[in-house]
């Protein structure tokens, strides 16, 4: 097929958008840590899109897209860019530069493996998070992203629906984030000590640029620039704004209306739309707003009871918020709103929930067990905490030698 | 010479200035402190549910003065910071040993 300039032009400046969406979490995470870690937070996520930026042009969009191997990955013909050029891809996209969607898909893999730093923050090794990095790109993003989204992907092949990475990109960062905290242990002081957050207006800033980069990545993953792209687009408002205006009423009904609950609100909603946002009719992600919102809201609260430090909630905004956005695109799915989608349950098609909670199933047992595993073996072979006086002068100081902010003579 | 550190409400700090003015006592020094006495803590909001703080902000008000002039700064702080709730602060009154000004060398009373 020939390139379109329209699509051309969409897919280009989605792409621009969902890299924003990197330094956007990290502001979001940054803001919610002590002061002594800021750094070192903001840094977790920044630094994927160098290293993760590096390693999906040499191999692992290869590995994700490359031409399929019995379903389970894809091949090594695309390393290095190898046959990946300014023609379209006869497979993806087909209406845009092959590296257009490449890249589009590129910074996906990057916001995925920062995603799951949050887990991890004010205790994990910067070394360790750079190893941990590698592996799980390679070992869990990229057979993931192929299982679903490759050509000739075993789960794509099913029939399961993920528009723009319910499974791929947040159930799979949510549940490994669990698994990475179990192995890692808790922050010296949890839960006997507060951990106060030093920036909200921080937190503020980063949800609102991941609520602007995220037209990009559901309305992006169209891949093309009409009517699908826009019907995804409103559909990733409307859930952004059902989300957090629920999480909003959940904290008053408990206190008060809190800032930070409307910042988490809006980016669970995100969430949720990601795998429905180009497949249901887009009034339905009010429902699916006001259901991560309560289902994330009280996972959370669970979370935080529990005596697991799970330390900015991954796996109750993007684990649990992937889960409902998944399942309930088996719910609301509509084959009338995208031709390549299918009937949902309310449109009496019970089947495609079956393959939801099937897809959503196998993404969970993979991302926790392999996550897990990769975890102990970086344990086993370089330690995964700093150590214990490291950890209390924090990690800006002894891992990157650097203050946040300046102090008296400075 | 006494030093009179008063501990004080954030929000009181325009009216104890005011008042001390009034009765001609410019020079101080102001501190951003946190601490805690019986009005305990406060709860704060987190993404679900709340946490408690125990130490809350305060200023720290520094002046020094003459002998003579002690009991009237005491009175008019505590006339303008007070809410008549718990946290409204604390005065601790030091004896001052020496007063010296930088720029002329001046000592004691002349130098305050």
């Amino acid at each position: 097929m020939s390139i379109s300039a329209g699509d051309t032009a969409w897919l280009l400046i989605s792409t621009a958008m969902v890299m924003l969406m990197t330094p956007g979490l990290a502001l979001f995470y940054g803001g919610m840590v002590r002061k002594k870690n800021i750094l070192s937070t903001l840094m977790m996520s920044f630094v994927m899109l160098a290293l993760v930026g590096l390693l999906w042009v040499l191999y692992a969009y290869s590995l994700s897209f490359g031409p399929d191997r019995g379903g389970i990955i894809g091949a090594l013909d695309w390393i290095g860019l190898r046959g990946v050029g300014q023609a379209p891809s006869s497979i993806y996209a087909t209406t845009t530069p092959h590296l257009a969607f490449m890249l589009f898909q590129g910074m996906f893999a990057v916001i995925t493996v920062a995603l799951w730093t949050g887990a991890v923050v004010e205790r994990m090794k910067f070394s360790a998070l750079l190893v941990m990095s590698v592996l799980w790109l390679t070992f869990v993003y990229a057979p993931l992203a192929h299982w679903v989204w490759g050509s000739g992907g075993w789960l794509a092949r099913l029939g399961a629906l993920d528009f723009a990475g319910g499974t791929v990109v947040h159930v799979n960062a949510g549940v490994s984030a669990l698994a990475l905290a179990m192995v890692l242990g808790a922050r010296k002081g949890f839960p006997r000590q507060p951990m106060h957050p030093n920036n909200i207006p921080m937190v503020v800033l980063g949800a609102a640029l991941l609520w602007f980069g995220w037209f990009g990545f559901n309305a992006g993953s169209a891949l093309t620039s009409g009517g699908l792209a826009a019907s995804a687009f409103v559909a990733t408002n409307i859930a952004a704004a059902a989300a957090a205006f629920t999480w909003i009423v959940l904290s008053w009904i408990h206190r008060r209306p809190s800032v930070l609950g409307a910042a988490t609100g809006a980016v669970a909603g995100l969430v949720a739309i990601t795998p429905a946002a180009g497949f249901v009719p887009p009034i339905a992600a009010i429902p699916i707003g006001i259901g991560v919102s309560v289902i994330g809201y009280y996972m959370m609260l669970l979370r935080s009871r529990s005596k697991l430090d799970e330390s900015l909630d991954v796996w109750a905004v993007h684990g649990m918020g992937g889960t409902w956005g998944a399942i309930a695109t088996g719910i609301f799915a509509s084959a009338a709103v995208n031709s390549a989608g299918a009937d949902g349950l309310i449109y009496g098609n019970a089947a495609l929930l079956g393959k939801q909670v099937l897809a959503v199933a196998v993404s969970w047992a993979f991302a926790f067990g392999a996550t897990w595993v990769l975890a102990k073996i970086v344990k086993a072979i370089m330690g995964l905490r700093v150590k214990e006086e490291e950890e209390e002068v924090g990690l800006d100081i002894s891992q990157h030698g650097e203050r946040a902010y300046g102090g008296i003579t400075r | 010479m006494k030093k009179i550190e008063a501990i004080i409400r954030e929000e009181k700090l325009d009216d104890v200035k005011s008042a001390l003015e009034a009765k001609g006592f410019l020079g101080m020094t102001v501190t951003e402190v946190s601490g805690r006495g019986r009005q305990k803590g406060i709860r704060l909001q987190w993404r679900v549910g709340s946490y408690q703080v125990d130490l809350l902000p305060k200023l720290k008000l520094e002046v020094v003065v003459d002998d003579k002039d002690s009991e009237s700064v005491v009175d008019a702080i505590c006339e303008t910071a007070c809410t008549g709730k718990a946290g409204d602060g604390k005065i601790f009154i030091y004896p001052m040993a020496e007063v010296v000004r930088v720029r002329t060398r001046e000592r004691g009373v002349e130098a305050i």
